[in-house]
C-alpha cells in the first residue's frame, strides 16, 4: 500500500547553488502524481530530495521537512532505510551489467541480507509479472544477463527490481524517455496497474505523458512550484499564466 | 516567441471563420430584406452564399482536426480550436435558417400579401443584433460582451412565444390567409433558431476565454443565469 | 569544376591508403622484434628441453645434464608471496583512491607515491629489501637476518603494488555512475554498493591490472640478487635462499660452461611459456564466470 508524501518548506542547494526555494506540497497515496518543467527548473532533484539521493553529492544540502507517511525522512531515519521505502527508476535504463535477469531482481535484497531461495524465486517472480515483463524472460532468468535486454524491457526490469524491495512509493525520473512509443505505452500501462499499490511521482517532459496517466500534475519553474492541482485542471485552464505559457509551448 | 507556425495557423482558423461568419451574417441579413421587400433575387443571393458556407464549414472542420492531431494543443489553445469546431457547426445553421427564411418568402410570393399580428422585422432586428454582437465578442475575445447576448435570448423566446399564439389563433380563426399565418410561423421559427444559435456562439466564446462551461446554466423561472461561469 | 574535384578525390584515396600502410608498417616494426625474440629462443631453447629439464636439480659445475625443476618451483613460490602482498594492497589502494577518498589530499599523496614507487628502479627495490628484512636482527620483521625468499616476495609483491593500484582505480573509475545509482537507490549501503557491484563490474580491468603486474614482476632478476640469492637445491621455505628462474638464467648465461649456456636458453623459453599460461589459465577461468551476453 502507498502512502501519501507531505513535503514543507523544503529547499535545496547544490554548493552556492539555490536549486530549490520553499517547495510545499502534498503528494496523495496511491495515486500517480506527475511534475512538469523546463530543463533546470529543479524537478529531478526535488525528486532526488524525496529519496535523499541527491546527498550522494557532497555539495548537496537541504532545509525543511519532508514526510513520507509518518516518518520524517531527514530527522528519523538514515538514507539507507529510506531508500528501501522510496524506490527509484531512472531516465536511462541501468540493469547491473555482471548479474543476470534473476540476480537483477533479486539485487535489492540480496545485497541486504536476504538469502533464502524460496522467498527470493517468488519475489522475483511476483515483481517481473508486477513490472509485466514475466512471460518475455521467465526462461531464461539465470542464463541471460540484464543488459541483454532490449531498452523497454531493461527499462521494466529496472522497475521490477524497484518494486522487489517492496517500497511505498515509486520515483520515476523520465522512465520513458530513452524508450520508442511502444515500450513508452507499456511502460505507462503499467504505472496504472502500479497506482494501485504504491504511490507513484514521475517527472516527466513530455505532457501528454504526464495527461496520460497521473491524478495530479505540478508545475516547477526556476526552483519554486509555481502550480499543483487536478492534471484535468493544469492542462485545460491553468491558473498561473506561466504554466500555461509553458504548456501550450510558448515559452520564452 | 515559440511556435510560430502554429500561431500562424490558428489565426489563419480564426480569419476563416470570421469570413464564414460574415456569410453568415450577410445571409440572414438579405433573407430578412427578401422578406421586407419581397425580392426574388435576393432570394438566389441566398442560395448561393448557401453553397460557400457549406464549403467553408468543411475546411474550417478539416483543419481544425489538422491542428488537434498534429498540434497537441492544450489549455488555452485546446478550448479555442473545440470553440471553432462549434461555432462553425452553429455559423452553418445560421446559413440554412436564412435559407429557411427565404424558401418561405418565395413561397409567400403567390401569395396575397396579408397583414398579420407578429412585428417580424423587430424580431429579426433582434436577432440579426444578436449575432453580430456574438461575433463581435468572438473577434475580440471579450467575454462580457458574449454575456449580454446571454441576456438577450431570453426576449427572443419571448416574442416567438407570443407570435406562435397569435398566429395559430389567425389559422384557426381566418383560414383564408392561414398560408400567410403559417409561413409567417415557420419564418419567427427560424429567427428564434438564429437567436439560439448565436446564444450558443456566446457560450463558447466565454468558455474558450475563461474556461468557464457556462451552458444549460438556467436559473429557477426560466431565465438564463448570467452569473455563471464568473 | 568537376576536374578539380576528381584530382581531389584522387589525392584523398591516395593520403588514406599512404597513411593505412603507415599504420600497418608501424604494426609489423612493433611485431617483428617479438616474433624475432620468440622464434630465436625456440630455436636455441627447444633442444635443451626435455624431461629432466622439468625435474632434476643443476648438477654440480662441470657435469653435464640437469635441469631447472628448482628455479621454477622457486619462481612460483616468490610469485605466490608477492601475489599475496601486491594484489591486495595494491586492489585495496585502488578501492580507497577511486571510491573513498576521491578529491582528498591522502589520495592525491597516495597516488603520488604510487607513480613515485613505479619509477624505482628494480634493483634498488632489492637494496631496500635487503635493508629492511634481510640485514636487521631482530624478532619483529618476519624471517629477518638472512637471505631468504620471504625477502625477495617482498621486494617483488611491492614492485607489484603500483601496477595494480593505478589499474583497479583507473576500472573503477570506468564504471559508469548509473550503475553506483542503481546500486544506492535500493538501499543498499555505500560499502557493500561499492564491493559487491562496482568491483564486480570492473573486475575484469582488475584482474587485467593484477596480470599485468604479475608478467612484469615475474621476469624481474635485479631484486632477488641480494634477497632471494638463488639456491642450487630444492626449497620451497620462505626462511631459506630460494630459486628462481630469471636469476638462474643470469647466473647461468654468465658461467663459462656451454651446458649451463645451453639450459640458460632453455630457462628463457620456459619463463617466457609460463606467463603466457599463466595469463591465460586466469583469463579462461575469469571469462568462465561471464553470462551471455554480459558486458
Amino acid at each position: 500500500m502507498g502512502v501519501g508524501i507531505e513535503v514543507t518548506n523544503l529547499n535545496a542547494w547544490y554548493g552556492a547553488n539555490h536549486t530549490l526555494q520553499d517547495i510545499n506540497l502534498n503528494i496523495p497515496a496511491n495515486h500517480a502524481t506527475a511534475l512538469i518543467g523546463p530543463s533546470g527548473c529543479g524537478k529531478s532533484t526535488f525528486v532526488r530530495c524525496l529519496n535523499r539521493m541527491h546527498e550522494t553529492n557532497p555539495i548537496a544540502r537541504v532545509t525543511g521537512t519532508v514526510r513520507i507517511g509518518d516518518l520524517d525522512i531527514y530527522e528519523d531515519a538514515k538514507p539507507v532505510e529510506i531508500r528501501r521505502r522510496v524506490g527509484m527508476v531512472f531516465q536511462r535504463p541501468n540493469p547491473f551489467p555482471t548479474m543476470s535477469i534473476y540476480d537483477n531482481v533479486a539485487a535489492g535484497l540480496k545485497l541486504n541480507g536476504y538469502h533464502n531461495r524460496r522467498v527470493l524465486d517468488e519475489i522475483v517472480e511476483k515483481s517481473l509479472k508486477n513490472s509485466a515483463l514475466w512471460d518475455e524472460v521467465k526462461d531464461d532468468l539465470k542464463k541471460k544477463s540484464g543488459a541483454s535486454l532490449s531498452g523497454g524491457q531493461q527499462q521494466r526490469l529496472c522497475i521490477a527490481r524497484a518494486l522487489a524491495v517492496d517500497p511505498e512509493v515509486l520515483l520515476m525520473d523520465e522512465p520513458a524517455s530513452a524508450l520508442d512509443p511502444v515500450s513508452t505505452s507499456k511502460i505507462e500501462d503499467l504505472i496504472f496497474q502500479l497506482k494501485t499499490q504504491y504511490t507513484i511521482v514521475i517527472v516527466t517532459h513530455n505532457m501528454q505523458q504526464a495527461a496520460r496517466v497521473a491524478e495530479k500534475t505540478g508545475f516547477f519553474l526556476n526552483g519554486r512550484m509555481v502550480e499543483f492541482d487536478s492534471t484535468h485542471k493544469i492542462f485545460t485552464n491553468p491558473s498561473d499564466k506561466r504554466t500555461e505559457d509553458y504548456i501550450t509551448g510558448r515559452f520564452g | 516567441m515559440t511556435r510560430i507556425r502554429f500561431q500562424q495557423s490558428l489565426d489563419d482558423l480564426k480569419e476563416n471563420l470570421l469570413v464564414m461568419a460574415g456569410l453568415a451574417e450577410q445571409a440572414i441579413q438579405r433573407a430578412i430584406e427578401a422578406y421586407r421587400v419581397r425580392d426574388l433575387s435576393i432570394c438566389d443571393l441566398v442560395s448561393r452564399s448557401e453553397i460557400a458556407i457549406n464549403r467553408l464549414e468543411r475546411d474550417i472542420d478539416q483543419a481544425a482536426l489538422d491542428l488537434l492531431a498534429m498540434e497537441q494543443p492544450m489549455a488555452i489553445d485546446l478550448r479555442f480550436i473545440l470553440a471553432v469546431i462549434k461555432i462553425n457547426a452553429d455559423l452553418e445553421r445560421v446559413g440554412d435558417a436564412a435559407k429557411s427564411i427565404s424558401d418561405r418568402v418565395r413561397n409567400m410570393d403567390q401569395m396575397a400579401v396579408a397583414d398579420l399580428p407578429v412585428d417580424i422585422p423587430r424580431m429579426a432586428s433582434l436577432a440579426t443584433d444578436m449575432v453580430r454582437r456574438c461575433l463581435q465578442s468572438f473577434i475580440e475575445a471579450d467575454p462580457e460582451m458574449a454575456r449580454t447576448v446571454l441576456t438577450m435570448d431570453d426576449a427572443v423566446d419571448a416574442m416567438n412565444r407570443a407570435a406562435y399564439k397569435a398566429l395559430t389563433k389567425v389559422m384557426a380563426e381566418q383560414g383564408h390567409i392561414a398560408p400567410q399565418a403559417l409561413n409567417a410561423l415557420m419564418i419567427c421559427r427560424s429567427l428564434e433558431r438564429v437567436a439560439d444559435h448565436a446564444t450558443n456562439i456566446a457560450e463558447d466564446v466565454i468558455f474558450w476565454v475563461k474556461g468557464a462551461d457556462v451552458r444549460h446554466h438556467k436559473i429557477a423561472g426560466g431565465g438564463r443565469d448570467p452569473q455563471a461561469g464568473r | 569544376m568537376a576536374k578539380g574535384n576528381k584530382i581531389r578525390e584522387r589525392m584523398r584515396a591516395v593520403t588514406d591508403h599512404a597513411a593505412t600502410g603507415l599504420a600497418v608498417l608501424s604494426t609489423l616494426l612493433v611485431v617483428a622484434p617479438l616474433v624475432a625474440i620468440f622464434v630465436y629462443l625456440v630455436y636455441k631453447g627447444a633442444s635443451s628441453l626435455n624431461l629432466a629439464f622439468f625435474t632434476e636439480l643443476p648438477k654440480p659445475e662441470g657435469e653435464t645434464g640437469g635441469g631447472m625443476a628448482n628455479a621454477i618451483l622457486g619462481s612460483g613460490v616468490l610469485l605466490g608471496v608477492a601475489s599475496c602482498i601486491g594484489i591486495p594492497i595494491g586492489i585495496g589502494g585502488g578501492i580507497f583512491l577511486a571510491e573513498f577518498g576521491r578529491g582528498t589530499k591522502l589520495a592525491n599523496a597516495i597516488r603520488f607515491t604510487a607513480d613515485v614507487l613505479n619509477g624505482v628502479p628494480s634493483i634498488v627495490m632489492g637494496v631496500a629489501a635487503y635493508a629492511l628484512i634481510v640485514k636487521p636482527q631482530n624478532h619483529i620483521i618476519p624471517f629477518s637476518g638472512h637471505f631468504s625468499a620471504f625477502s625477495g616476495g617482498v621486494a617483488l609483491g611491492i614492485m607489484m603494488i603500483p601496477t595494480v593500484c593505478r589499474t583497479t582505480e583507473e576500472m573503477l573509475l570506468m564504471v559508469p555512475h548509473a550503475v553506483r545509482e542503481a546500486a544506492l537507490a535500493l538501499g543498499v549501503p555505500n560499502w557493500r554498493s561499492v564491493l559487491s557491484i562496482t568491483v564486480k563490474t570492473a573486475s575484469p580491468g582488475i584482474i587485467t591490472g593484477c596480470m599485468l603486474a604479475f608478467a612484469r614482476v615475474a621476469g624481474e632478476t635485479a631484486p632477488l640478487i641480494f634477497t632471494a640469492l638463488g639456491n642450487q637445491f630444492w626449497s620451497a621455505s620462505l626462511d631459506r635462499p630460494i630459486a628462481a628462474l630469471p636469476l638462474q638464467i643470469y647466473v647461468y648465461a654468465l658461467s663459462p660452461y656451454d651446458d649451463l649456456h645451453r639450459l640458460a636458453w632453455g630457462g628463457a623459453l620456459v619463463l617466457i611459456v609460463l606467463i603466457v599460461l599463466a595469463v591465460s589459465l586466469v583469463r579462461f577461468v575469469a571469462g568462465r564466470g561471464v553470462l551471455k551476453g554480459a558486458s
